[in-house]
């Protein structure tokens, strides 16, 4: 492609900006929010007509409202929540601290808390007395690590091998955070950082159960399996947010994930951000070899110092920018990230209250699992291997009706359900197998809730190719590029773009893809605001 | 390994399909190499049988003698087999900006029907390969290299739709056609209009009936030509030129004595003068453009192209180290030498990449790699010279001033229409 030449002027915006952030999601808004707050103009573009992208509540059923890909608020750190003053722009919590049920096939579910862990089956070999204490250690461990590992995320990556003081600096200040665990658990965190959750669980515990729930964390969103190598380490990198988020236990915002968004949105408007929907970015313009702003679908364009991009990094170098402006290494190297999504997402419209087969009425206020075994969980994922959906799935359920009725016509909810595996890629199309997947999960969740399929008035499952179109990620994949060690830290998304700097001048990134990640934190905004401000630590 | 030399086995019920052989046909792993399909026209003429690899086929390094072929060079004209040298199809309505985001030069300058030389670098500015790019249509290139780099062309292809990408080596047949009196016998063999080729210019003719392109290209920095033909073509082509130019003392040459023809003319030859960064391992050992003196191949007013915005930053802070040309004092090819600021050998600089001596200069001439700042025209240094004389070892320590390249570059290689000698 020829070099894009400036535009005659009348087709241009009178205004010009310091900083356009592409896509309004909830990395985009923090880092518009923030940059906002520091005296910058700052214009958002969203492509679609609310804000929020994976964070959103739409209505997928007439009266019936859900979050419509996230559906749970536990990683996003408390001094942004506060900073941003999120809850003064709306946000309000319709429940906090929710409970982990995991669910047994006709017998006494476990409850797993931050405390610990009750209820179970003694009969059924859980939890035996050994397993509540192992657990306590166990969690004790864990927390110190995730305490370690925790203050990494909020910080922009070093780089390897410059001279450079802050780069020195921030490796050194890795070394000493593992190094003042002390010798037992410096040991113990290196000798489990590679290894998988299935051999780290078995070593821990004896019910199948407790493993199961334990081991559904490790892999959830991700496209692993609980004996895939590195899956201790997507546990350890979920606990260190969750510790960096200041403990938030699992909570569920009124009105869904939209309505952070919404307060995102506010915070960012009320500190002097533009945000401008229905505005999806055709192309980033390029002029003397810098990012020069950015042009629209509708053919406007508008000019800006800086164009950060909260897109997908395939989709921002590839697609947006065009690989013209890049070298083929650096290219070569964005067209590898693993991008592909394994997680579906299952909405059910019910005429009344499901019953959960011995779970009482607190429980169903929180989340509920369906991972009886870590044998259930690799099971399920065996099938995505070979392009196929599971036969028996593990699903995360949340019942959002219960704490909040206001999403559901009065008397009637909501089952929003995060399901595993559905691989992005389906053997036989998902046009073809989409039927039958939504009935294996609704006959898997029945399993747990008799009578069930009674009651359900409408249905929408969401593969992760239905991911990649309604909210436009390359690859389906929450996390824009799948959180593994090779695609972690200073090699997240790829090096020579690991510190929200890309190699053109003027352009950046502030998405899920970049360092630490996704799930709703919004770190990744926080810290690539940080970074062009150069206020970054 | 060609299929065409392989059948499937069928007996018994081994689930594994296992190659067997087609009775009469050499297996690859007895003669690896190709032959071109100039091979049995160069083994008629082959007195010494040298023949070495060169990228997969078997070609000869000397015929009768390299001072007889390299004075044919000079003086007369000469036939080389080019033909393993990898060639690249690159077609496509973006295989313009596609060329042009691959090399260093602004490929959009180039119309066509003419050949440019080039260099590509990979993201850190440090040389892959040069070669030349040849168009042959308004989105139809050829890209001519010294090594195989399916590999990275592709890599460089990620974002580029409508392109095609193929290589053709074995498709084409290649001659290297130079000496002063090449024009001359192209013109005895009949193509007519040949007169009117400028440098790195390219035309199609006529040869006994089959059609020849013919570009006014070469590695000798000498009048010369190379052609490019159908591989069926190929020995006919060879005897009509043979025949053509036997008054105007037409000889085969080998690789020895084209690689003291491209000395003289200071041109670069990959695995001697500079190591791929696409193969080296060892750290420091990669080369930019600039450290070749091919600055005048960089452009940098031109779009992004890989390797850019490193060669920004080391032409802002100057390169490490710097091809030169070194006229060595003495007659002793300066082979391998390490160099020295001082006489007495305390502060190495550098090294040899190329030596010889130059018959037609009457000048001992070299090649070589010299850190900063030492590598300035006109710079005195001293080369620490290793001779074997009748198998005892003399080591002389020889000064050597820094000179500009080509050492030869007669006025005959540019003329249109050029002498008729």
């Amino acid at each position: 492609m020829a070099q894009q030449t400036s535009p005659p002027a009348a087709q241009q915006s009178p205004a010009r900006y310091d900083f356009i952030v592409i896509g309004g999601g909830h990395n985009g808004l923090v880092c518009a929010a923030t940059l906002a707050r520091a005296g910058r103009r700052v214009l958002v573009l969203e492509a679609q007509s609310r804000v929020g992208g994976a964070a959103a509540t739409r209505e997928f059923a007439p009266g019936f409202r859900v979050s419509s890909c996230a559906h749970l608020l536990h990683l996003m750190p408390a001094d942004l929540i506060r900073g941003l003053a999120l809850e003064s722009h709306g946000l309000e919590f319709a429940a906090r601290g929710m409970p982990t049920t995991a669910l047994r096939p006709g017998g006494l579910p476990l409850t797993v808390t931050e405390a610990g862990v009750s209820g179970g089956d003694a009969g059924a070999g859980d939890p035996a007395g050994g397993d509540a204490d192992a657990y306590a250690a166990y969690t004790q461990r864990m927390r110190r690590f995730a305490g370690a590992l925790a203050p990494l995320l909020g910080k922009v990556p070093p780089r390897l091998g410059t001279d450079d003081w802050p780069d020195r600096w921030a490796l050194l200040r890795l070394a000493w955070q593992i190094r003042r665990l002390g010798k037992r658990d410096m040991r113990e965190l290196l000798r489990i950082g590679g290894m998988n959750v299935y051999d780290l669980l078995k070593e821990h515990f004896q019910s199948p159960l407790l493993q199961g729930a334990l081991g559904f964390d490790a892999v959830l969103g991700s496209n692993f399996g609980p004996r895939s190598p590195g899956s201790v380490f997507t546990l350890l990198y979920r606990l260190a947010a969750a510790y960096e988020a200041g403990g938030a236990p699992l909570s569920q915002p009124t009105g869904g994930l939209g309505s952070l968004s919404r307060a995102l949105a506010a915070a960012a408007v009320a500190a002097g951000a533009e945000v401008r929907t229905n505005a999806a970015v055709q192309r980033i313009t390029v002029q003397n070899h810098r990012a020069s702003g950015v042009q629209l679908a509708s053919g406007e364009t508008i000019v800006a110092d800086t164009v950060i991009s909260n897109v997908d990094p395939q989709a921002t170098f590839l697609r947006l920018l065009g690989t013209e402006y890049l070298d083929a290494g650096f290219t070569r190297r964005v067209s590898h990230l693993r991008t592909r999504g394994l997680t579906a997402k299952m909405h059910l419209a019910l005429d009344d209250l499901p019953r959960f087969t011995s779970v009482s009425d607190e429980a169903l206020g929180g989340r509920l699992l369906i991972a009886p075994s870590l044998e259930y969980l690799e099971r399920a994922f065996n099938h995505s291997k070979y392009g196929e959906f599971s036969s028996a799935p593990a699903i995360e359920i949340t019942l959002p009706t219960v704490n909040d009725p206001t999403l559901a016509p009065s008397g009637k909810h909501v089952i929003s359900a995060v399901v595993q595996y559905a691989p992005y890629t389906l053997r036989e199309g998902w046009e073809q197998g989409r039927q039958q997947f939504a009935e294996i999960i609704v006959e898997t969740i029945e399993r747990y809730s008799p009578g069930l399929g009674k009651s359900i008035s409408s249905a929408q499952l969401l593969t992760p190719a239905d991911i990649e179109r309604e909210f436009r990620i390359t690859g389906g994949h929450w996390h824009h590029a799948e959180l593994a060690l090779d695609q972690f830290f200073m090699m997240r998304p790829v090096p020579g773009a690991a510190q929200y700097q890309t190699p053109v001048d003027g352009l950046y990134l502030c998405g899920a893809g970049c360092h630490p990640g996704g799930g709703v934190m919004g770190t990744a905004g926080r810290n690539a605001a940080r970074q062009v401000l150069g206020q970054a630590a | 390994m060609r299929n065409s030399d392989f059948v499937p086995m069928t007996v018994g019920a081994d689930p594994i399909p296992r190659p067997t052989l087609v009775p009469g046909a050499t297996p690859h792993y007895v003669q690896p190499l190709l032959k071109t399909p100039f091979h049995n026209r160069a083994r008629a003429l082959s007195q010494r049988d040298s023949f070495i690899p060169w990228a997969g086929y078997t070609t000869v390094d000397v015929f009768t003698n390299v001072e007889q072929e390299y004075f044919a060079i000079r003086n007369a004209t000469t036939l080389y087999d080019l033909t393993p040298m990898v060639k690249y199809r690159i077609a496509g309505p973006s295989a313009l900006s596609y060329l042009n985001r691959l090399i260093t030069r602004d490929i959009s300058k180039l119309k066509v029907g003419r050949v440019a030389y080039s260099a590509w670098c990979n993201d850190a500015g440090h040389l892959i390969d040069d070669g030349t790019v040849f168009r042959l249509g308004e989105s139809e290139y050829r890209l001519c290299t010294a090594e195989r780099q399916l590999d990275w062309l592709l890599s460089s292809a990620i974002g580029f739709d409508q392109l095609v990408i193929e290589e053709v080596t074995e498709q084409i047949a290649a001659l290297a056609m130079q000496g002063p009196t090449s024009y001359a016998v192209l013109a005895a063999a009949g193509l007519v209009g040949v007169e009117r080729l400028k440098p790195f210019e390219i035309g199609t003719f006529d040869l006994d009936g089959a059609s020849l392109m013919v570009s006014r290209t070469g590695f000798t920095g000498d009048l010369g030509y190379e052609l490019w033909m159908d591989p069926s073509h190929a020995e006919r082509a060879w005897d009509v030129l043979m025949a053509a130019g036997y008054t105007r003392g037409i000889r085969a040459i080998g690789s020895s004595a084209l690689n003291i023809a491209r000395i003289e003319a200071g041109f670069l030859q990959p695995n001697v003068d500079f190591v791929s960064s696409a193969h080296t391992v060892l750290i420091g050992r990669d080369r930019s453009p600039l450290e070749l003196g091919l600055e005048w191949l960089v452009d940098f007013d031109k779009p992004y192209f890989t390797g850019r915005r490193a060669l920004v930053e080391e032409r802002r802070c100057g390169p490490a180290r710097r091809l030169v040309g070194l006229d060595i004092e003495g007659n002793k090819p300066a082979h391998n030498a390490l160099l020295y600021s001082d006489r007495g050998g305390r502060k190495e600089v550098g090294s040899v990449t190329s030596a010889t001596w130059s018959p037609t200069c009457k000048r001992n001439i070299a090649l070589a790699i010299i850190d900063a700042p030492h590598f300035t025209t006109g710079n005195p240094v001293w080369a620490d010279i290793y001779l074997n004389r009748e198998l005892v070892w003399e080591r002389r320590m020889v000064r050597a001033r820094i000179v500009e390249r080509p050492f030869f570059a007669p006025d005959r290689r540019k003329a249109t229409p050029p002498g008729n000698y």
